[in-house]
């Protein structure tokens, strides 16, 4: 969108100040991102800047926060159940969402709108009410307080996505391959490995990857459905705020800002490649 | 006269065949989509039936006091004052065996949300009826506490007898059955819901209109510079959106706070004063400026999605019939955008007001939803399982009329991600 070359001064100024209008809601939007990185070097227990750090006195920097994240038991314990919990819920989601998608993406699938509308439900119930409930239904079935109950409960927040990206996929998917595949003499499971799979691998990965941070992130459910036994990083910050609040947490946002970073530049080279393949051009 | 029906090479009718090909391929999608389909009935679908369930359950007074429900059957409240001398027998018994089984300070809590004081009159009698073995126990029961002569005590504990109940839903919508089964406001002073609910859809709307605000002129800009540029701004609009919710509203926290960083660059460019820092956060503004922040993006990408679609040579062409800027924007290329705000808005309204975390940690006592009395009302200090289910179901239904909406203007299948 350049200036035309037939715009008046009133264009003009417009025009930039729509420009510095725009910058304004890029700050807001990036700010508060990178606001805690520095200030998770804080030598001092505070959530802002102290006169050290803004002369950049060396003294006013620390990696306490860091030394405090990486030694204290109830941080590492809160890592390793993050990790456990969102792969076991990735796997199961990614597995039963890819199926349900191929499935669903089948031109003689029945009452495909139905089924589709209660696929994506967890995605739009609100986190509180399905927290709610499966606290009442988890606990009467003895799967409230253990792993299995959150692994189970974060799989089925997670499969939407793995549906949504899945189907994306399967709309450009050219069904005569499969006919192909199979008249060249390859029975079903050799076509949906050999075929369909790699085809449609990107939209897998990425639902697989919404399905992580889906669990990763997740704190509502894992406050209800879990105890002490499954605290997560999520729960840890989130209490961490509510009771002491200490600039660990803010060592902790910036790892997880980093996390973020990667799972971004993953996801947009998979889209490039997905775009090269499918021969659209990049731009 | 010939057969003329079609056949396949082994002689079926080709009808039959191509029906039974259909069928199978029926079947094989409806296999591969139950795994997933049984999965989430057990994981998901069976607890918000629970739930619905729950908010309507009133097994404990019926399960607890058997004998005096039964025995209460035949009172009429308008005929006599107190249930006849049976009612108090059963009532003995049924407090006898509750306070042997611990279960007696169970009904006591249900029927202490109908009437305050209820709990400490089944407390008090618990401990002293194990000691009532003979007839009169009318005399014996008021003996111990004066309420039980009272005609109200009785009228609850009757009103309370069937398996299911309303009153939880009458409850979450400030109302109330009134012991003659009229059904009434509460008094002016326990009404907390519908004010609620008020506040959760007005703050809700208002973190929209702000996303849209805030959201429209980014897109237009992402939609209409180069895609080499467009991308890069684009990852500032996406890296909101992957970053942990908790990051972002710690870092809310961490600029808002009264000792935080814009309160300190307030002072010192000497906009407000060291003595009296800004407010900004534990109130409805802290909510609304996190949530905008965090929502923000889930505005811009549809949106975004929408413009990209539309010719620029739409806007030329108004220009070169003679419209200004401002009137060629206004008239042709905002209302082609109207799908996109539509999507953006309902999408953002859902997850508005359902949420929770942030306005837990930044709402402070004015700015919390809906989602933060649910939650309270399962795990806090006060305890009211029915309530939280029947307020969670109301939530429920809102989002649910909200989400079909958005099936007429978006369509589930279109729904995009990143």
């Amino acid at each position: 969108m350049a200036l035309p070359a037939y715009a008046g001064p009133g264009e003009t100024v417009w025009y930039y100040t729509y420009r510095g209008i725009c910058a304004l809601i890029f700050t807001f939007l990036i700010v508060p991102i990178f606001v805690i990185i520095p200030l998770s070097f804080n030598a001092e227990p505070y959530f802002t800047f102290t006169p050290e750090m803004l002369s950049f006195d060396p003294a006013g920097y620390s990696l306490k926060w860091y030394e405090e994240f990486f030694t204290d038991s109830s941080w590492r314990n809160a890592v390793i159940n993050s990790f456990i919990i969102a792969i076991c819920a990735t796997l199961i989601s990614t597995t039963l969402g890819t199926v349900a998608a191929l499935g669903l993406s089948q031109s003689a699938m029945p009452w495909r709108t139905a089924v589709m509308a209660m696929m994506i439900s967890p995605m739009i119930v609100p986190l509180i009410i399905s927290a709610a409930g499966m606290y009442f239904f988890y606990t009467r079935i003895g799967l409230g307080s253990t792993h299995l109950g959150v692994i189970l409960a974060h799989a089925a927040l997670g499969t939407p996505f793995v549906v949504i990206t899945v189907t994306a996929t399967m709309v450009g998917f050219d069904r005569s391959l499969i006919r192909a595949s199979n008249n060249l003499g390859a029975d079903g499971v050799t076509t949906f490995f050999k075929v369909i799979v790699p085809l449609i691998l990107p939209g897998v990965i990425s639902g697989a990857l919404f399905a992580f941070i889906t669990s990763f992130d997740e704190v509502v459910v894992v406050l209800f459905v879990g105890s002490v036994e499954q605290r997560t990083i999520p729960w840890k910050m989130f209490s961490g705020i509510r009771e002491e609040i200490r600039p660990t947490i803010l060592a902790v946002a910036t790892l997880l800002v980093c996390i973020s970073i990667c799972l971004l530049t993953t996801l947009e080279l998979l889209r490039r490649r997905n775009e090269r393949m499918r021969g659209l051009s990049p731009g | 006269m010939a057969d003329t029906t079609m056949t396949t090479a082994d002689g079926i009718p080709l009808k039959v065949s191509l029906r039974k090909a259909l069928m199978r391929q029926k079947m094989r999608a409806l296999l591969l989509v139950a795994p997933l389909f049984f999965f989430l009935v057990i994981t998901f679908v069976m607890p918000i039936l629970d739930m619905l369930f729950r908010s309507v359950d009133n097994s404990i007074v019926p399960d607890i006091l058997p004998r005096t429900v039964l025995a209460l059957e035949d009172w009429d409240p308008d005929v006599a004052k107190v249930p006849p001398e049976a009612a108090f027998e059963a009532m003995v018994k049924d407090i006898q065996v509750g306070y042997e089984e611990k279960t007696i300070g169970r009904v006591g809590r249900r029927l202490n949300y109908e009437n305050p004081g209820m709990s400490s009159l089944f407390r008090k009698s618990g401990r002293r009826a194990k000691n009532i073995d003979a007839a009169p126990y009318k005399d014996a029961l008021i003996a111990i506490d004066d309420r039980w002569g009272d005609s109200e005590t009785w009228r609850v504990i009757k009103k309370l007898s069937p398996k299911y109940t309303a009153s939880y839903f009458l409850q979450a919508m400030d109302m109330q059955e009134t012991v003659d089964g009229e059904i009434t406001w509460q008094p002016e002073e326990y009404q907390v819901y519908l004010n609620l609910f008020w506040r959760t859809l007005i703050m809700s709307g208002i973190i929209t209109i702000a996303t849209i605000v805030l959201g429209y002129p980014v897109a237009y800009l992402l939609a209409t510079l180069p895609l080499r540029t467009s991308n890069l701004l684009m990852i500032l609009v996406l890296l909101p959106f992957w970053t942990s919710l908790l990051v972002r509203t710690t870092s809310w926290i961490a600029l808002l706070q009264t000792q935080g960083v814009l309160n300190d660059l307030f002072v010192f460019l000497g906009i407000v004063d060291d003595e009296n820092r800004l407010q900004m956060i534990h109130n409805q503004f802290g909510t609304i400026v996190a949530m905008t922040h965090i929502l923000l993006p889930f505005m811009i990408l549809p949106l975004y999605s929408v413009m990209k679609t539309i010719p620029p040579s739409y806007m030329r062409a108004a220009r070169s019939m003679g419209a200004n800027p401002a009137l060629a924007f206004v008239r042709v290329y905002m209302p082609n955008t109207v799908s996109g705000v539509g999507a953006g808005s309902i999408l953002v309204f859902i997850l508005a007001i359902g949420y929770y975390i942030t306005p837990a940690l930044v709402g402070g006592r004015t700015g919390t939803f809906i989602s933060n009395y649910i939650a309270t009302y399962i795990s806090g200090a006060s305890q009211n399982w029915g309530l939280a289910a029947a307020l969670g179901i109301i939530l429920l239904a809102l989002v649910l009329v909200l989400y079909l909406l958005y099936d007429k203007i978006v369509g589930i299948d279109n729904m995009k991600l990143g």
